[in-house]
């Protein structure tokens, strides 16, 4: 008698929770639908839709020829690709150091530095913002990458992340390599890092994400159009791109400025979830 | 042991000197800048020292509007997203199909560009003399009269706000909580079926409890994260909150520092330093709450 009770309301609960879940994921997915559709609506198809049209039957690509004719589009993605690669090459090259020496060598005043290491991860960024725009101001670096790349290569974050990582690694295999002459420099970079190679790929990736989106810094510190990411290009477009009214050339160069992340989440899916959920945050 | 000493400073020397330059030293310059009236950018003098431009700011009808917008977004973003993540992760921990799939797509915000899909909620949010905009639509249909939620009233603009921000918090705290839901040991679970524990005895007694680490952490780094609201505003409204009427702290920082407004970094640093304590002080208040009902 009881089984059957549960098995009703069972039944009825599982329906409503595949009813919630898929109503949050057509709310998540719905913006994406609507820009691709509107990117590929004509400007004139657009404009005459009083009540907008769930669906097309002409679509064009006419936007995305626009996109990256009309505005620098191309130039705004080839900013954030260099922005991003130089970024995260960089920061993982001074944070595999500084994790190595933490994890591996002995030295006065280790614990010390590692717990102000911490202690810095607790700053704010919208602290520190403000002496860097002037420092990166008074260094004349305005409107050049380095100023962009700077202030964003090292991350305390990572360093105690990948430093973890490499503390598993057992000390037998250290004192073995020593014994062959190895040096430390190639132990690292032979032994430690392959090793260690899935949080590192993780943490690589999580910067990229990061740099992509990063728009507070750069629009700080570029107001010429040359140097945009495509966060400051997005908005440069809204402002005075294509005209404001001309929206679908606007969400082709949406769609193009989203892509790339979403093909490499869909690649790395379990890795970037997995890396986020140990310690991303946001929101 | 020497030798290796100074190898190892050698190592972090690349870290030490980029924190030092843009995180350090910056912290105490804010200080500093905070405390000297009068600065000048372009002669880099200043002439007194003192609490003026806390004064300042504290008395700026722009900052009192973002303090207002900011408190706004906080006291009703946080609550709702971690309420409706917690109701998304139970579902989600409760279904075997499509499980997946459906993980992978509430993911998806987190890997977008903020500024980019922003211009998404602002198209169907606008109304335009074109076009009403979808939401007025579905509005419509509901028989309310459309509303211009972009620049309309206060409460339709905060409204898009909170909801773009929920949009997009909701990813990671969906994740963490799915994550905290699939780690409760089953055993526990189990003994409560041979009980015959109801549903909502369950989760009260064994779910909740498990998980409200979690959760504290979600509210704690969700009033954080409010708190530093900007980007999601500037997606929606443009650039010049200030008049729409939207701005937050953060944004009232920046536009001292930069743009149209700036050129005022003591001001800057002033608001940045009242925005610190804030946060660090909500931060301890929730802190010492979540230790004693964890404590419990």
């Amino acid at each position: 008698m009881t089984k059957q009770k549960t098995g009703f309301g069972g039944k009825l609960l599982k329906a409503l929770t595949y009813a919630l879940l898929s109503l949050w994921g057509l709310a998540v997915l719905f913006p994406f639908y609507w820009m691709l559709l509107t990117s590929v609506k004509s400007y004139g198809a657009y404009s005459a839709e009083y009540i907008p049209k769930f669906f097309t039957l002409t679509p064009t690509l006419e936007n995305y020829f626009k996109a990256f004719t009309t505005v620098p589009l191309g130039r705004y993605f080839g900013n954030t690709l260099l922005f991003t690669l130089v970024t995260t090459a960089l920061m993982m090259a001074v944070i595999t150091l500084s994790a190595f020496a933490f994890a591996r060598l002995d030295f006065k005043g280790k614990h010390l530095l590692f717990a102000f290491f911490l202690a810095l991860m607790m700053i704010p960024n919208e602290l520190v913002i403000i002496t860097n725009f002037v420092t990166i101001t008074n260094l004349d670096l305005r409107n050049t990458f380095t100023g962009l790349i700077l202030p964003s290569v090292t991350s305390v974050f990572y360093i105690y992340l990948l430093k973890e990582q490499f503390e598993q690694i057992p000390d037998e295999l250290y004192y073995a390599a020593k014994v062959d002459g190895t040096s430390d420099f190639k132990y690292l970079f032979k032994v430690m890092l392959p090793i260690c190679r899935p949080t590192v790929v993780t943490v690589c990736i999580l910067k990229v994400i990061e740099c992509w989106n990063s728009y507070v810094w750069p629009r700080l510190i570029t107001d010429d159009p040359a140097h945009f990411l495509v966060s400051n290009g997005i908005q440069e477009i809204r402002e005075n791109g294509f005209g404001r009214e001309d929206i679908p050339a606007m969400m082709a160069a949406v769609v193009v400025i989203s892509v790339p992340l979403i093909v490499l989440f869909l690649i790395f899916r379990k890795k970037i979830m997995a890396g986020v959920a140990r310690g991303g945050t946001k929101g | 042991m020497k030798q290796n000493g100074k190898k190892a400073w050698l190592y972090l020397l690349p870290a030490i000197a980029f924190l030092g330059v843009f995180m350090v030293y910056p912290l105490l310059d804010v200080f500093v800048y905070s405390f000297e009236e009068g600065y000048n950018s372009a002669s880099q003098s200043y002439f007194g020292v003192g609490l003026y431009n806390y004064s300042y700011v504290l008395h700026d009808p722009f900052f009192l509007q973002a303090v207002k917008n900011t408190f706004l977004l906080v006291i009703v973003t946080v609550p709702l997203s971690t309420g409706f993540a917690l109701l998304i992760s139970l579902g989600l921990h409760s279904v075997k199909k499509l499980q997946q799939l459906f993980q992978t797509i509430y993911f998806l915000p987190y890997v977008t560009n903020t500024l980019a899909v922003g211009l998404v909620f602002m198209i169907l949010f606008k109304k335009t003399e074109y076009s009403a905009g979808l939401m007025n639509l579905l509005l419509g249909a509901f028989g309310m009269s459309p509303v211009d939620f972009i620049d309309g009233p206060y409460w339709a603009k905060l409204f898009v706000l909170c909801f773009y921000t929920v949009w997009i918090v909701l990813p990671f705290k969906i994740l963490i909580l799915t994550s905290a839901l699939a780690s409760v040991d089953q055993t526990y679970y189990d003994a409560a079926k041979v009980d015959g524990a109801g549903r909502w005895r369950v989760f009260s007694r064994i779910t909740l409890p498990m998980i409200s680490p979690m959760i504290f952490y979600l509210v704690i780094t969700g009033f954080i994260g409010a708190f530093k609201a900007y980007s999601d505003a500037v997606a929606l409204f443009g650039v010049n909150l200030n008049a729409a009427g939207m701005n937050t702290i953060v944004g009232y920082i920046y536009d001292m520092l930069y743009g149209d407004s700036g050129g005022y970094p003591s001001y800057a640093s002033a608001a940045a330093v009242i925005l610190f304590a804030v946060v660090l002080t909500i931060t301890v208040i929730n802190l010492t709450v979540s230790r004693k009902n964890t404590a419990k």
